[in-house]
Protein backbone atom coordinates (compact mmCIF):
# COMPACT_ATOMS: atom_id res chain seq x y z
CA UNK A 1 0.00 0.00 0.00
CA UNK A 2 3.16 2.21 0.01
CA UNK A 3 2.37 3.65 -3.36
CA UNK A 4 4.09 6.88 -4.35
CA UNK A 5 1.79 9.44 -5.11
CA UNK A 6 3.07 12.54 -7.77
CA UNK A 7 0.04 14.36 -8.03
CA UNK A 8 -3.41 15.06 -6.18
CA UNK A 9 -5.02 13.40 -8.98
CA UNK A 10 -2.86 10.01 -8.75
CA UNK A 11 -4.04 9.71 -5.22
CA UNK A 12 -7.44 10.55 -5.90
CA UNK A 13 -7.56 7.81 -8.44
CA UNK A 14 -6.15 5.41 -6.62
CA UNK A 15 -7.76 6.19 -3.54
CA UNK A 16 -11.02 6.10 -5.04
CA UNK A 17 -10.46 3.01 -7.36
CA UNK A 18 -9.98 0.83 -3.73
CA UNK A 19 -13.14 3.03 -2.59
CA UNK A 20 -15.52 2.24 -5.45
CA UNK A 21 -14.59 -2.05 -4.73
CA UNK A 22 -15.13 -1.95 -1.81
CA UNK A 23 -18.45 -0.57 -2.01
CA UNK A 24 -19.30 -3.43 -4.20
CA UNK A 25 -17.89 -5.21 -1.68
CA UNK A 26 -19.89 -4.19 0.96
CA UNK A 27 -23.20 -3.81 -1.27
CA UNK A 28 -23.03 -7.40 -1.29
CA UNK A 29 -21.72 -8.29 1.75
CA UNK A 30 -24.53 -6.55 3.27
CA UNK A 31 -26.67 -7.92 1.33
CA UNK A 32 -25.64 -11.60 2.97
CA UNK A 33 -25.85 -10.78 6.44
CA UNK A 34 -29.10 -9.81 6.17
CA UNK A 35 -29.66 -13.12 4.72
CA UNK A 36 -28.04 -14.77 7.39
CA UNK A 37 -29.92 -12.20 9.82
CA UNK A 38 -33.08 -12.79 9.15
CA UNK A 39 -32.81 -16.85 8.05
CA UNK A 40 -34.78 -18.03 10.68
CA UNK A 41 -37.05 -15.59 10.76
CA UNK A 42 -40.61 -17.00 10.12
CA UNK A 43 -42.24 -16.16 6.59
CA UNK A 44 -45.35 -13.91 5.80
CA UNK A 45 -47.24 -14.75 3.67
CA UNK A 46 -47.52 -11.83 0.87
CA UNK A 47 -50.36 -13.51 -1.08
CA UNK B 1 -48.73 -4.53 38.96
CA UNK B 2 -45.86 -4.19 41.27
CA UNK B 3 -45.79 -5.64 44.14
CA UNK B 4 -46.22 -4.00 47.33
CA UNK B 5 -42.29 -3.98 48.93
CA UNK B 6 -42.22 -6.12 52.13
CA UNK B 7 -39.23 -4.21 53.19
CA UNK B 8 -40.10 -0.95 55.05
CA UNK B 9 -38.75 -2.24 58.09
CA UNK B 10 -35.25 -2.88 56.83
CA UNK B 11 -32.00 -1.13 57.54
CA UNK B 12 -31.32 1.48 55.24
CA UNK B 13 -27.65 0.28 55.84
CA UNK B 14 -27.52 -2.03 52.93
CA UNK B 15 -25.00 -2.54 50.43
CA UNK B 16 -25.84 -0.54 47.53
CA UNK B 17 -27.05 2.23 50.06
CA UNK B 18 -23.53 1.91 52.07
CA UNK B 19 -21.16 1.88 48.58
CA UNK B 20 -23.06 4.29 46.61
CA UNK B 21 -23.14 6.75 50.23
CA UNK B 22 -19.46 6.54 50.14
CA UNK B 23 -19.44 7.27 46.48
CA UNK B 24 -21.68 10.83 46.80
CA UNK B 25 -19.96 12.21 50.06
CA UNK B 26 -16.65 11.63 48.46
CA UNK B 27 -17.65 13.58 44.90
CA UNK B 28 -19.10 16.51 47.45
CA UNK B 29 -15.63 16.82 48.96
CA UNK B 30 -14.20 17.19 45.31
CA UNK B 31 -17.15 19.03 44.07
CA UNK B 32 -15.92 21.49 46.80
CA UNK B 33 -12.27 21.54 45.98
CA UNK B 34 -13.07 22.14 42.26
CA UNK B 35 -15.62 25.22 43.14
CA UNK B 36 -13.03 26.60 45.22
CA UNK B 37 -9.94 25.81 43.92
CA UNK B 38 -10.44 25.66 40.48
CA UNK B 39 -9.79 23.69 38.02
CA UNK B 40 -5.82 23.08 38.30
CA UNK B 41 -7.02 21.87 42.10
CA UNK B 42 -8.37 18.77 40.76
CA UNK B 43 -7.58 18.46 37.18
CA UNK B 44 -4.46 17.17 34.86
CA UNK B 45 -5.81 19.51 32.07
CA UNK B 46 -3.26 22.04 30.53
CA UNK B 47 -3.05 23.49 27.36
CA UNK B 48 -1.94 20.82 25.33
CA UNK B 49 -5.30 18.79 26.67
CA UNK B 50 -7.89 21.31 27.59
CA UNK B 51 -10.76 18.55 27.47
CA UNK B 52 -10.29 15.66 29.66
CA UNK B 53 -12.08 12.60 31.01
CA UNK B 54 -14.63 15.03 32.17
CA UNK B 55 -15.36 15.27 28.15
CA UNK B 56 -14.08 12.01 26.92
CA UNK B 57 -16.58 9.84 29.29
CA UNK B 58 -19.12 12.18 31.02
CA UNK B 59 -20.49 13.90 27.80
CA UNK B 60 -19.44 12.08 24.99
CA UNK B 61 -20.10 8.60 25.99
CA UNK B 62 -23.12 9.94 27.92
CA UNK B 63 -24.60 11.39 25.16
CA UNK B 64 -24.20 7.72 23.11
CA UNK B 65 -25.48 5.84 25.46
CA UNK B 66 -28.20 7.65 26.25
CA UNK B 67 -29.33 7.34 22.56
CA UNK B 68 -31.96 4.74 23.65
CA UNK B 69 -34.54 7.44 24.11
CA UNK B 70 -34.94 8.65 20.71
CA UNK B 71 -34.42 5.18 19.00
CA UNK B 72 -36.72 3.45 21.24
CA UNK B 73 -39.61 6.54 20.84
CA UNK B 74 -38.79 6.23 16.93
CA UNK B 75 -39.35 2.78 16.68
CA UNK B 76 -42.32 2.64 18.17
CA UNK B 77 -44.23 5.97 17.81
CA UNK B 78 -42.50 6.55 14.24
CA UNK B 79 -42.57 3.08 12.55
CA UNK B 80 -45.15 2.27 14.39
CA UNK B 81 -43.37 -0.75 15.89
CA UNK B 82 -45.47 -1.47 19.40
CA UNK B 83 -44.40 -4.41 19.92
CA UNK B 84 -41.86 -2.43 21.86
CA UNK B 85 -44.00 -0.15 24.04
CA UNK B 86 -43.14 -1.16 26.92
CA UNK B 87 -39.27 -0.09 26.17
CA UNK B 88 -40.04 3.28 25.91
CA UNK B 89 -40.67 4.58 29.17
CA UNK B 90 -37.04 2.97 30.68
CA UNK B 91 -35.16 4.14 27.72
CA UNK B 92 -36.69 7.72 28.02
CA UNK B 93 -35.56 7.82 31.44
CA UNK B 94 -32.25 6.88 30.90
CA UNK B 95 -32.08 9.53 28.20
CA UNK B 96 -33.32 12.07 30.58
CA UNK B 97 -30.85 11.19 33.22
CA UNK B 98 -27.93 10.75 31.37
CA UNK B 99 -28.39 14.26 29.29
CA UNK B 100 -29.19 15.83 32.91
CA UNK B 101 -25.92 13.90 34.04
CA UNK B 102 -24.06 15.23 30.57
CA UNK B 103 -25.13 19.05 31.46
CA UNK B 104 -24.15 18.30 35.13
CA UNK B 105 -20.58 17.01 34.56
CA UNK B 106 -20.54 19.80 32.12
CA UNK B 107 -19.97 22.85 35.41
CA UNK B 108 -17.25 21.00 36.19
CA UNK B 109 -15.57 21.00 33.37
CA UNK B 110 -16.51 24.31 32.19
CA UNK B 111 -14.12 27.55 33.76
CA UNK B 112 -16.90 29.67 34.57
CA UNK B 113 -20.18 27.51 34.78
CA UNK B 114 -22.30 30.41 35.77
CA UNK B 115 -21.70 31.54 32.22
CA UNK B 116 -23.05 27.84 30.14
CA UNK B 117 -26.58 30.17 29.55
CA UNK B 118 -24.83 32.99 27.64
CA UNK B 119 -24.34 31.29 24.36
CA UNK B 120 -28.13 30.64 24.22
CA UNK B 121 -29.51 33.70 25.47
CA UNK B 122 -26.61 36.70 25.20
CA UNK B 123 -24.45 35.74 22.57
CA UNK B 124 -25.33 32.85 20.39
CA UNK B 125 -22.09 31.77 18.19
CA UNK B 126 -24.29 30.52 14.87
CA UNK B 127 -21.45 29.12 13.16
CA UNK B 128 -19.65 27.28 15.70
CA UNK B 129 -20.87 23.57 16.15
CA UNK B 130 -20.02 23.97 19.75
CA UNK B 131 -22.83 26.35 19.70
CA UNK B 132 -25.17 23.71 17.97
CA UNK B 133 -24.19 21.50 20.28
CA UNK B 134 -25.01 23.06 23.11
CA UNK B 135 -28.23 24.48 22.07
CA UNK B 136 -29.28 20.63 21.43
CA UNK B 137 -28.24 19.70 24.17
CA UNK B 138 -30.44 22.31 25.76
CA UNK B 139 -33.26 21.91 24.15
CA UNK B 140 -33.31 17.93 23.82
CA UNK B 141 -33.02 17.95 27.63
CA UNK B 142 -36.28 19.85 27.83
CA UNK B 143 -38.08 17.37 25.31
CA UNK B 144 -36.66 14.66 26.85
CA UNK B 145 -37.87 16.23 30.58
CA UNK B 146 -41.45 16.61 29.06
CA UNK B 147 -41.27 13.55 27.38
CA UNK B 148 -40.47 11.75 30.81
CA UNK B 149 -42.67 13.64 32.90
CA UNK B 150 -46.15 11.68 32.03
CA UNK B 151 -44.69 8.71 34.87
CA UNK B 152 -43.90 12.15 37.22
CA UNK B 153 -47.66 13.09 36.79
CA UNK B 154 -49.24 9.77 37.05
CA UNK B 155 -47.51 9.40 40.08
CA UNK B 156 -48.37 12.65 41.45
CA UNK B 157 -51.88 12.05 40.25
CA UNK B 158 -52.36 15.29 37.86
CA UNK B 159 -54.57 13.36 35.62
CA UNK B 160 -55.19 17.03 33.29
CA UNK B 161 -51.81 18.35 32.69
CA UNK B 162 -50.45 14.30 32.45
CA UNK B 163 -53.43 14.02 29.40
CA UNK B 164 -52.15 17.12 27.65
CA UNK B 165 -48.63 16.02 27.31
CA UNK B 166 -49.71 12.31 25.88
CA UNK B 167 -51.00 14.45 23.45
CA UNK B 168 -47.81 15.79 22.28
CA UNK B 169 -45.97 12.90 22.32
CA UNK B 170 -45.36 12.09 18.38
CA UNK B 171 -44.12 15.68 18.03
CA UNK B 172 -42.12 15.13 21.22
CA UNK B 173 -40.57 12.22 19.18
CA UNK B 174 -39.82 13.53 16.28
CA UNK B 175 -38.61 16.92 17.76
CA UNK B 176 -36.27 14.22 19.58
CA UNK B 177 -35.43 12.89 15.99
CA UNK B 178 -34.30 15.69 14.78
CA UNK B 179 -32.48 17.01 17.81
CA UNK B 180 -30.42 13.96 18.34
CA UNK B 181 -29.19 13.73 14.90
CA UNK B 182 -28.17 17.38 14.51
CA UNK B 183 -25.71 17.17 18.14
CA UNK B 184 -25.02 13.40 17.66
CA UNK B 185 -23.17 14.15 14.53
CA UNK B 186 -22.39 17.34 15.28
CA UNK B 187 -19.86 15.78 18.65
CA UNK B 188 -17.84 14.24 16.16
CA UNK B 189 -17.97 16.86 13.87
CA UNK B 190 -16.24 19.10 16.57
CA UNK B 191 -12.73 16.87 16.17
CA UNK B 192 -12.75 18.13 12.43
CA UNK B 193 -10.82 20.99 13.97
CA UNK B 194 -8.23 19.09 14.98
CA UNK B 195 -6.52 16.60 11.96
CA UNK B 196 -3.24 17.38 13.33
CA UNK B 197 -4.04 15.90 16.57
CA UNK B 198 -6.04 13.45 16.08
CA UNK B 199 -4.47 9.82 14.85
CA UNK B 200 -5.52 9.36 11.22
CA UNK B 201 -7.17 6.22 11.63
CA UNK B 202 -9.92 7.46 13.94
CA UNK B 203 -10.03 11.18 12.06
CA UNK B 204 -12.04 11.23 8.94
CA UNK B 205 -14.46 13.43 7.29
CA UNK B 206 -17.00 11.04 7.83
CA UNK B 207 -16.71 11.45 11.32
CA UNK B 208 -20.44 12.87 11.76
CA UNK B 209 -21.53 10.36 10.40
CA UNK B 210 -19.71 7.53 12.39
CA UNK B 211 -20.85 9.20 15.48
CA UNK B 212 -24.34 9.32 14.46
CA UNK B 213 -24.36 5.60 12.84
CA UNK B 214 -22.72 4.58 16.61
CA UNK B 215 -25.04 6.64 18.86
CA UNK B 216 -28.27 4.36 17.02
CA UNK B 217 -26.10 0.84 17.79
CA UNK B 218 -25.13 2.49 21.52
CA UNK B 219 -28.86 3.64 22.09
CA UNK B 220 -30.46 0.00 20.94
CA UNK B 221 -27.66 -1.80 23.14
CA UNK B 222 -28.18 0.71 25.94
CA UNK B 223 -31.65 -0.58 26.21
CA UNK B 224 -31.10 -4.08 26.12
CA UNK B 225 -28.17 -3.63 28.99
CA UNK B 226 -31.04 -1.60 30.87
CA UNK B 227 -33.55 -3.95 30.31
CA UNK B 228 -31.42 -6.98 31.69
CA UNK B 229 -30.44 -4.66 34.95
CA UNK B 230 -33.87 -3.84 35.77
CA UNK B 231 -35.04 -7.66 35.06
CA UNK B 232 -32.01 -8.75 37.68
CA UNK B 233 -32.59 -5.77 40.23
CA UNK B 234 -36.43 -4.22 39.37
CA UNK B 235 -38.19 -7.72 39.23
CA UNK B 236 -40.58 -6.84 41.42
CA UNK B 237 -41.40 -3.50 39.94
CA UNK B 238 -42.42 -4.59 36.52
CA UNK B 239 -45.31 -5.83 35.39
CA UNK B 240 -46.85 -8.77 33.29
CA UNK B 241 -46.76 -6.98 29.96
CA UNK B 242 -42.86 -5.61 30.50
CA UNK B 243 -42.06 -9.23 32.02
CA UNK B 244 -43.81 -10.78 29.10
CA UNK B 245 -42.53 -8.32 26.12
CA UNK B 246 -38.69 -7.58 27.51
CA UNK B 247 -37.41 -10.80 25.34
CA UNK B 248 -39.19 -9.65 22.12
CA UNK B 249 -37.55 -6.20 22.91
CA UNK B 250 -33.88 -7.50 24.04
CA UNK B 251 -34.08 -9.48 20.00
CA UNK B 252 -35.52 -7.10 17.90
CA UNK B 253 -33.26 -4.42 19.28
CA UNK B 254 -30.45 -7.00 18.87
CA UNK B 255 -30.99 -7.64 15.48
CA UNK B 256 -31.61 -4.45 14.46
CA UNK B 257 -28.10 -3.20 16.11
CA UNK B 258 -26.71 -6.05 14.34
CA UNK B 259 -26.78 -4.65 11.35
CA UNK B 260 -26.24 -1.17 12.06
CA UNK B 261 -23.07 -2.76 13.52
CA UNK B 262 -22.29 -4.46 10.43
CA UNK B 263 -22.98 -0.90 8.31
CA UNK B 264 -20.69 0.97 10.84
CA UNK B 265 -17.83 -1.46 10.51
CA UNK B 266 -18.06 -0.87 6.49
CA UNK B 267 -18.61 2.99 6.66
CA UNK B 268 -15.43 2.59 8.87
CA UNK B 269 -13.43 0.60 6.29
CA UNK B 270 -14.74 3.21 3.51
CA UNK B 271 -13.05 6.16 5.72
CA UNK B 272 -9.72 4.79 5.53
CA UNK B 273 -9.78 3.75 1.99
CA UNK B 274 -11.20 7.02 1.10
CA UNK B 275 -8.00 8.57 2.65
CA UNK B 276 -5.77 5.72 1.84
CA UNK B 277 -4.57 4.98 5.50
CA UNK B 278 -3.94 1.00 5.24
CA UNK B 279 -0.36 1.43 6.05
CA UNK B 280 -1.65 2.59 9.41
CA UNK B 281 -3.15 -0.83 10.26
CA UNK B 282 -0.13 -2.49 10.86
CA UNK B 283 1.38 -0.20 13.51
CA UNK B 284 0.78 -0.34 16.92
CA UNK B 285 -2.00 2.21 16.76
CA UNK B 286 -3.72 -0.07 13.76
CA UNK B 287 -4.19 -2.89 15.97
CA UNK B 288 -5.22 -1.07 18.81
CA UNK B 289 -7.84 0.12 16.11
CA UNK B 290 -8.59 -2.80 14.97
CA UNK B 291 -9.50 -4.10 18.37
CA UNK B 292 -12.08 -1.47 18.76
CA UNK B 293 -13.71 -1.95 15.01
CA UNK B 294 -13.56 -5.73 15.11
CA UNK B 295 -13.41 -7.04 18.81
CA UNK B 296 -15.92 -4.58 20.30
CA UNK B 297 -17.97 -3.67 17.37
CA UNK B 298 -17.78 -6.62 14.46
CA UNK B 299 -17.62 -9.41 17.37
CA UNK B 300 -21.00 -8.21 19.38
CA UNK B 301 -22.71 -7.53 15.69
CA UNK B 302 -22.12 -11.27 14.80
CA UNK B 303 -23.10 -12.66 18.75
CA UNK B 304 -26.27 -10.23 18.01
CA UNK B 305 -26.81 -11.78 14.38
CA UNK B 306 -26.45 -15.42 15.86
CA UNK B 307 -28.61 -14.61 19.32
CA UNK B 308 -31.40 -13.24 16.87
CA UNK B 309 -31.06 -16.43 14.72
CA UNK B 310 -31.20 -18.82 17.71
CA UNK B 311 -33.32 -16.66 19.85
CA UNK B 312 -31.07 -16.53 22.69
CA UNK B 313 -31.93 -14.28 25.10
CA UNK B 314 -28.09 -14.23 27.44
CA UNK B 315 -26.26 -14.72 24.44
CA UNK B 316 -28.09 -10.67 23.46
CA UNK B 317 -27.88 -9.71 26.64
CA UNK B 318 -23.32 -10.50 26.75
CA UNK B 319 -23.21 -8.45 23.47
CA UNK B 320 -24.72 -5.66 24.69
CA UNK B 321 -22.06 -5.13 27.38
CA UNK B 322 -19.13 -5.61 24.63
CA UNK B 323 -21.28 -3.45 22.16
CA UNK B 324 -21.64 -0.92 24.98
CA UNK B 325 -17.84 -1.23 26.12
CA UNK B 326 -17.08 -0.82 22.48
CA UNK B 327 -18.55 2.69 22.42
CA UNK B 328 -17.31 4.09 25.72
CA UNK B 329 -13.54 2.56 23.73
CA UNK B 330 -14.32 4.40 20.59
CA UNK B 331 -15.42 8.01 22.33
CA UNK B 332 -11.88 7.60 24.35
CA UNK B 333 -10.26 6.70 21.68
CA UNK B 334 -11.00 9.91 20.00
CA UNK B 335 -11.46 12.14 22.91
CA UNK B 336 -8.19 11.33 24.74
CA UNK B 337 -6.02 8.17 23.70
CA UNK B 338 -5.47 8.69 19.85
CA UNK B 339 -5.99 12.48 20.28
CA UNK B 340 -2.46 14.30 20.73
CA UNK B 341 -0.71 10.67 19.81
CA UNK B 342 2.46 12.66 17.98
CA UNK B 343 3.07 14.24 21.23
CA UNK B 344 5.87 12.43 23.71
CA UNK B 345 5.07 10.67 26.52
CA UNK B 346 5.69 13.30 29.39
CA UNK B 347 3.02 15.59 27.85
CA UNK B 348 0.14 13.53 27.09
CA UNK B 349 -3.24 13.58 29.40
CA UNK B 350 -3.68 11.01 32.34
CA UNK B 351 -6.52 12.12 34.23
CA UNK B 352 -5.78 12.61 37.98
CA UNK B 353 -7.92 10.30 40.21
CA UNK B 354 -10.16 13.14 41.46
CA UNK B 355 -11.85 13.56 38.03
CA UNK B 356 -11.91 9.91 38.09
CA UNK B 357 -13.74 10.03 40.85
CA UNK B 358 -16.22 12.74 40.05
CA UNK B 359 -17.13 10.44 36.78
CA UNK B 360 -17.76 7.92 39.00
CA UNK B 361 -20.01 10.52 41.04
CA UNK B 362 -21.49 11.29 38.41
CA UNK B 363 -22.38 7.78 36.77
CA UNK B 364 -23.49 6.80 40.51
CA UNK B 365 -25.78 9.82 40.97
CA UNK B 366 -27.35 8.80 37.98
CA UNK B 367 -27.90 5.18 39.05
CA UNK B 368 -29.67 6.52 42.32
CA UNK B 369 -31.93 8.48 40.29
CA UNK B 370 -32.88 5.78 37.98
CA UNK B 371 -33.75 3.19 41.40
CA UNK B 372 -35.25 6.39 42.87
CA UNK B 373 -37.63 7.32 40.02
CA UNK B 374 -38.42 3.11 39.40
CA UNK B 375 -39.21 2.45 42.91
CA UNK B 376 -41.90 5.16 42.87
CA UNK B 377 -42.94 5.53 39.18
CA UNK B 378 -44.24 4.07 37.28
CA UNK B 379 -41.36 2.94 34.41
CA UNK B 380 -41.60 -0.35 34.49
CA UNK B 381 -45.06 -0.99 34.80
CA UNK B 382 -48.52 1.24 33.44
CA UNK B 383 -49.96 3.12 36.14
CA UNK B 384 -53.76 1.09 36.69
CA UNK B 385 -55.48 4.43 35.89
CA UNK B 386 -54.11 5.09 32.67
CA UNK B 387 -53.94 1.74 31.04
CA UNK B 388 -53.07 2.11 27.33
CA UNK B 389 -51.40 4.93 27.29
Amino acid sequence: MDTVFHTLHDFLLHSKNITYILVGGILVGMLLFWLFLSGRDEKKRTF
Amino acid sequence: MPQETAHKNKSIFTPFNVITGIIILGGLIITVLRFTGGLGAVTNLDDNNPWGVWIGFDLLVGVALAAGGYVTSAACYIFGLKRYHSAVRPAILTAFLGYALVVMALHYDVGRPWRLPYPIFLSPGTTSLLYEVALCVFLYLTVLFIEYSPAALEWLGVKRVRNLVVRLTLVLTIFGVILSTLHQSSLGALFMIAPSKLHPLWYSSYLPVFFFVSSIFAGLSMVILEGALAHRFLHDKMDETHLKESKAVALGFGKAASFVMMGYVAIKLIGIAIDNNWHYLATGWGLWFLLELLGFVALPAFIYAVAAREQNLRLVRWSSIIAVLGVVLNRLNISLIAFNWHLPSADRYFPSWMEVAISVFVVTVGIVAYRFICTRMPILYEHPDYQQH
